[in-house]
């Protein structure tokens, strides 16, 4: 009855992996993550774009990895016992995405939920959804398909 | 029953008779007019007739019905073959492929109903003045006169629905439809003794009895009908509002029904006693027989090929280079145990045996792509008013079949090409003391680990300074890069997009959409294109392709600490050489190989290491080779070769051309594989 009733009130809340990058938490939506590894060997590539740190084999499959850092301009750190390869599927497309430390898994009711102003030309304006509030803290909601462009 | 099993089958027998049609027809516009080559399309269209009318494609049907009336004249004599028949013949062919092609994508045969051609058909019929009694007359010649006579053919067959008796329920049934106004008939079939699935066949004949009436009873059985357990003939009974000239008009139109006999049952001579008592009593023997439709399910007969869904035996290559990956991991597994060793070799020469086995169950013979050329170059020299002549050979070769898939198109651009650009007009030819006849050749096999199909022809060959001023006129070189470029890099000008040096543009080519498109496909399949030519004498396209696209040989090579793979089959052989030998050549650095000059590729610069290279007075040079191009790749080490699994880096990192694709070895790294094609 219990479980019923929270499903109920919270029919308007999404579960999000509250993730850390540097010195802020970003929120990235449940329903495109499939796997969390820990950061293992990785493969460079050459000419790949500066953010993509390379390729890992997950299980027999060749996933590229990209750094969130690398893509928000942040200087590149050093792999940590936190480190993690958060492993999305976007479109049907598979690629890891290398974060600070995982935090939890939260819900975010909508109405906690602030859509940002954005400036017309700013792309980093394109990979956020909004930032959300979770027990004081406030965290970023990333826009996966803004984040990770198919066509860049 | 359900029609749609039949239809893969359906759809793969009309393209084999489809291709047999269009030999023949090329045979025939050869020249030789033997009796076997006309029987041989006669027989191709006949079945086609056959096949389409079991599926019920009436469109396909009626076209080829017309077909057989034409080419049965020619074989008894009535009508000479001539170049504006064979058009018409050949229009029939393109019209039947429409109709396949059509059920192949939507499974309906589509709305064309091909007036024109059926009306050129019957007016070379009637040009020649036929009688219409032909021997296939019992086939239904003319669609809307009712062979009301019973014709001479019956003689022999009987009517056989008379002798048979009735249970005292039909009776009742006969009884009641005939006072509900029905006329009762009892018809017996005659199926053709050529026919190959005589239970399909019955399966459209009623179909069409059910939607003329109810069947009250089948003699044999319905379930021994479909069974195939009859002869050649079987009886039936129904009830239907329809005459009997239309009852057997309906069911003469279905192929391969040679003789319907149909006659009244009177219900006076069955003798039914009883006053009826049920309202509807052509209900119950209806259900009946569709029960016995649907819970009959016709048996395949036996094959000793099986047709595999293209997808499975993906699965099943996947799973093979899965397997190959752990024996991989297994050999690094650092063990001295000599049994532990033996067994991995064990395991090793099994895993490569799947992988050869797998393999070869997905290989096709290129005949398959190369069986519509004959027809291609006919209409070419049709189109264009140039004689040629097409020579084909290695059609037995095998590729994968996804190669094959893809393969078409390229090659029908290249030999469109050759026909087009290549072979000059007769009396140039003949100006030049050439045969006035073209030739055009088409050529496959295997060349160890690649497979190579080379288009030729004996036309005027690439127009070298042609080329070149069209590429300086168009601005994709400048006149100074013109001047240094040799031979060999002007032709490949020709490979870039939109490079088109036809000053016409001809339906056939030249609208420069052509060869950048040819060299993209050959490419993404693994292979590389390349061109021979000598003007006034020819040219001469040869691609390369791999066997396998999954899993090959590579040598694996050290570049600082990182792992690289280079597939075996594009490498020539692996040189020591001294730092003193490489030499500088236009700030290009080479080496001298036994007489020829060979650039060094550096992979430190090219893959961007970032790592300061180890100066060395010796440096590892694995020399590759790209068509008759060679480069020279310096490595740090090599680590030997081995059996990979080839993966894609997937979509965000397809833009690097310069990786073909990355395996996993065998402690779980990743490497890449580097794309020799692009490097070089």
């Amino acid at each position: 009855m219990d479980m019923n009733n929270k499903q109920l009130k919270n029919a308007e809340a999404t579960q999000y992996i509250v993730v850390k990058i540097g010195r802020e938490q970003y929120g990235i939506n449940i329903k495109y993550i499939q796997n969390i590894v820990r950061i293992q060997n990785i493969t460079r590539v050459p000419k790949a774009p500066y953010y993509f740190k390379g390729v890992i084999n997950l299980r027999g499959e060749i996933i590229p990895v990209m750094s969130i850092r690398l893509k928000f301009g942040l200087e590149v750190e050093e792999d940590t016992f936190n480190t993690r390869i958060i492993i999305v599927k976007i479109s049907g497309q598979v690629i890891g995405l290398i974060v600070d430390e995982v935090k939890e898994v939260t819900e975010i009711p909508e109405e906690d939920i602030q859509t940002v102003a954005r400036e017309a030309n700013d792309e980093r304006g394109n990979y956020i959804i909004g930032v959300g509030k979770v027990k004081n803290e406030l965290v970023t909601l990333l826009n996966l398909e803004g984040f990770i462009n198919l066509n860049s | 029953m359900d029609i749609s099993q039949y239809l893969e089958i359906f759809i793969e027998e009309s393209k084999e008779h489809l291709q047999g049609l269009n030999t023949s027809l090329l045979e025939l516009e050869k020249g030789t007019v033997s009796k076997d080559v006309i029987n041989e399309v006669f027989r191709a269209a006949h079945t086609l007739k056959g096949m389409a009318a079991t599926m019920g494609f009436k469109g396909m049907n009626l076209l080829t019905h017309d077909m057989e009336n034409v080419l049965s004249e020619i074989r008894n004599d009535n009508i000479k073959v001539d170049a504006k028949l064979l058009d018409v013949l050949f229009q029939c062919l393109d019209a039947l492929e429409r109709f396949v092609d059509n059920i192949i994508e939507t499974g309906s045969e589509g709305q064309d109903n091909n007036a024109e051609i059926i009306k050129n058909l019957n007016m070379i019929l009637n040009g020649n003045n036929v009688v219409p009694e032909t021997s296939h007359k019992e086939h239904g010649v003319d669609h809307n006169s009712l062979s009301e006579t019973k014709s001479d053919s019956s003689d022999s067959k009987e009517h056989k629905y008379a002798t048979i008796p009735f249970t005292d329920f039909e009776k009742h049934a006969f009884s009641s439809a005939s006072k509900e106004k029905y006329n009762c008939f009892g018809i017996t079939i005659y199926i053709a003794d050529s026919c190959v699935l005589k239970s399909a066949r019955a399966f459209i004949i009623f179909r069409t009895l059910e939607n003329l009436g109810q069947i009250i009873k089948a003699n044999p059985s319905v379930q021994d009908i479909e069974d195939e357990n009859f002869d050649n003939d079987f009886s039936v009974f129904i009830v239907s509002k329809e005459d009997e000239v239309e009852v057997r008009r309906q069911l003469m139109t279905i192929a391969e029904v040679e003789e319907v006999l149909v006659g009244h049952i009177k219900v006076e001579d069955v003798e039914e006693g009883s006053t009826d008592e049920s309202d509807d009593p052509i209900e119950i023997p209806q259900k009946e027989s569709e029960q016995a439709n649907s819970n009959t399910k016709s048996k395949p007969k036996t094959n000793r090929t099986v047709r595999v869904d293209i997808e499975r035996l993906d699965t099943l290559m996947n799973l093979v280079s899965e397997l190959i990956i752990i024996k991989n991991g297994l050999e690094t597994v650092e063990n001295t145990n000599q049994n532990f060793t033996d067994q991995i070799e064990y395991l090793e020469r099994i895993t490569t045996n799947l992988h050869d086995a797998v393999m070869k169950v997905r290989m096709v013979p290129i005949e398959r792509v190369f069986n519509r050329f004959p027809r291609l170059i006919r209409d070419l020299s049709r189109q264009l008013e140039k004689n040629m002549e097409f020579h084909m050979s290695g059609e037995e070769t095998e590729l994968d079949r996804t190669v094959i898939d893809e393969i078409g198109d390229p090659l029908v651009h290249l030999i469109r090409n050759s026909a087009d650009h290549g072979i000059e007009m007769p009396n140039v030819r003949a100006q030049n003391g050439k045969n006035p006849m073209g030739q055009v050749y088409l050529k496959a096999y295997q060349d160890g680990n690649n497979v190579v199909i080379e288009v030729a022809d004996d036309g005027n060959g690439i127009d070298v300074k042609r080329v070149k001023a069209k590429a300086i006129e168009k601005g994709t070189i400048s006149v100074e890069q013109g001047e240094v470029m040799s031979e060999q890099e002007i032709i490949e000008l020709l490979f870039k997009p939109s490079f088109s040096t036809t000053d016409v543009i001809s339906d056939v080519s030249g609208r420069g959409v052509g060869l950048d498109v040819v060299k993209t496909k050959i490419e993404a399949l693994g292979g590389i294109i390349e061109v021979k030519n000598e003007l006034g004498k020819g040219s001469k396209f040869i691609i390369r392709l791999p066997l396998t696209l999954a899993i090959i040989q590579a040598l694996m090579v050290n570049i600082a600490d990182e792992k690289y793979a280079i597939p075996l089959n594009t490498i020539q052989n692996i040189e020591n050489v001294s730092i003193d030998d490489i030499k500088f050549i236009q700030n290009q650095e080479v080496i001298n190989l036994r007489g020829q000059v060979i650039p060094v590729l550096r992979l430190y610069d090219i893959l961007e290491v970032d790592k300061e290279p180890v100066n060395k007075d010796f440096i590892t040079v694995v020399i590759v080779n790209k068509g008759d191009r060679k480069a020279g790749f310096v490595v740090d080490s090599l680590i030997g070769q081995q059996e990979i699994v080839i993966k894609t880096l997937g979509k965000f990192l397809a833009s690097i051309k310069m990786i073909a694709g990355a395996t996993i070895l065998g402690d779980g790294d990743v490497a890449l594989i580097l794309d020799v094609n692009t490097l070089v």
